[in-house]
């Protein structure tokens, strides 16, 4: 695809909320362009919670967060949205007048009419443990993400972290890597028991170790880790190792979000309730992100405002056109656009 | 009722709380310096709180969920709880605790 995108909208965050704001938007004849900093869509329901059940979605006594996710990729369908994943923008700038162009981690532009961010809690970026010295070695000796597999072939790998990815990269890494060490905090695993079972098995063959711990110190000179020590039960040992590859979960940051001269609210962007547009004219921001008098952080509310959004945001970059409400259950015009006409 | 919290910079702090009060929310409105990110789902582990020795067999006993998750709070030990996942009732008056650590 093309690094450089002209469209009627971009949408930051592919959460709920972001997602149905495609639907209403497409209603009112908006195209839309969705970044997600994650790799997948449906923001924390995909990422935190995609098999727990939630009982507040209206006409759904019980949905999971990868359903609820499904389902509105579904509905939005109609709407041919394109998704941009694993990419974080990081500088907007323009006005409602002259349009506004995004630059994102990647390298793509996009020159839009409006933006809207749903961006949730913030980007997800990796938890980083504040080990003493760690932050010599981010980068050249400490990794929270695999980008290349090769980049760890021969290396002595210590792998922290009890899920599925620290799991992953062990049974991923082993045959390439010179050893690999996997330290997690008690001999129980959330990670699926299939790759628990394999590492076991890797262990009792002496091709892998593992050990019940927390990594305490890290030692090593000019990024170059040398070893790491080892807090367990009884002692601390110092082990040797050139590669620690924490894996603690995401959480989020606002990030790039409090450069872009918003009015805010501690975290959280200020917003007016008729329109959700924000102190900048031409960029809404609707769900967890934005606040006002009254404000819930709820998907059912998120998804209200992305409807009041729409049409402020159709009105704005519209002006000479009346915007009216329309039916789905009756409106030819949007059984067209839905494709069920 | 009040729980006695210790935050990140060892301060002591005396909290106010009502019976059937989620620990979690005591602490957040209270701006204790917790996250709680995914605001008490169970999900997320930045609400770790450490319970001293003697207040924590007042508690419920902890969750398979709970003990899950610990996996992805800083430095969990013996003592370490989610704070979403207490209810307080008026046993717990007088409660003492310490705010986890943070990650970067």
């Amino acid at each position: 695809m093309s690094n450089r995108v002209e469209t009627d909208v971009v949408i930051i965050g592919a959460g709920p909320v972001g997602l149905f704001a495609v639907f209403e938007l497409g209603l009112l004849g908006l195209n839309a362009h969705v970044l997600d900093v994650l790799d997948k869509p449906g923001g924390q329901c995909a990422e935190l919670y995609p098999e727990k059940p939630i009982y507040d979605i209206p006409a759904w006594p019980v949905i999971s967060g990868k359903d609820l996710t499904d389902r509105l990729l579904e509905q939005i369908k109609p709407f041919l949205p394109t998704f941009h994943f694993n990419d974080l923008v990081t500088g907007i700038e323009g006005s409602v007048e002259k349009g506004f162009t995004l630059s994102t981690e990647c390298g793509k532009t996009f020159f839009t009419k409006v933006v809207v961010i749903a961006a949730g809690g913030g980007s997800f970026q990796p938890k980083r443990p504040s080990i003493p010295g760690i932050a010599g070695f981010n980068g050249t000796s400490v990794f929270y993400a695999v980008r290349e597999r090769e980049t760890f072939r021969g290396k002595d790998l210590l792998i922290v972290g009890g899920g599925d990815s620290a799991l992953d990269w062990c049974l991923n890494l082993q045959p390439i890597a010179k050893r690999v060490t996997l330290v997690h905090r008690r001999d129980n695993f959330r990670a699926v028991p299939n790759s628990v079972s394999k590492m076991k098995t890797l262990v009792r063959q002496g091709k892998m170790d593992f050990i019940v711990g927390q990594v305490s110190k890290l030692c090593g000179t000019g990024g170059q880790l040398q070893s790491a020590v080892i807090k367990t039960k009884e002692d601390a040992i110092e082990m040797t190792c050139d590669r620690l590859l924490p894996f603690f979960g995401l959480t989020m940051k606002l990030g790039p979000v409090s450069d872009w001269d918003l009015e805010l609210d501690g975290n959280q962007i200020k917003v007016d309730t008729a329109t959700f547009s924000t102190s900048k004219p031409g960029i809404f921001s609707i769900g967890d992100i934005n606040t006002y008098p009254g404000k819930l952080k709820l998907i059912l509310s998120g998804f209200h405002e992305g409807a009041l959004m729409a049409h402020a945001a159709k009105a704005l970059t519209h002006p000479e056109e009346r915007v009216v409400l329309q039916y789905t259950t009756s409106s030819k015009n949007l059984h067209k656009k839905l494709g069920v006409a | 009722m009040k729980l006695i919290v210790t935050d990140i910079d060892k301060t002591l702090h005396e909290v106010d709380f009502k019976e059937d009060d989620i620990l979690m929310h005591v602490l957040r409105d209270a701006n204790m310096g917790i996250l709680a990110e995914c605001g008490g789902s169970c999900v997320c582990a930045t609400c770790h709180v450490y319970v001293d020795q003697e207040w924590l067999s007042k508690l419920d006993g902890i969750g398979d969920d709970e003990e899950d998750m610990l996996d992805e709070a800083y430095e969990p030990n013996g003592n370490s709880r989610l704070s979403c996942q207490i209810q307080l009732s008026e046993s717990h008056d007088g409660i003492k605790l310490t705010i986890g650590p943070k990650w970067d």
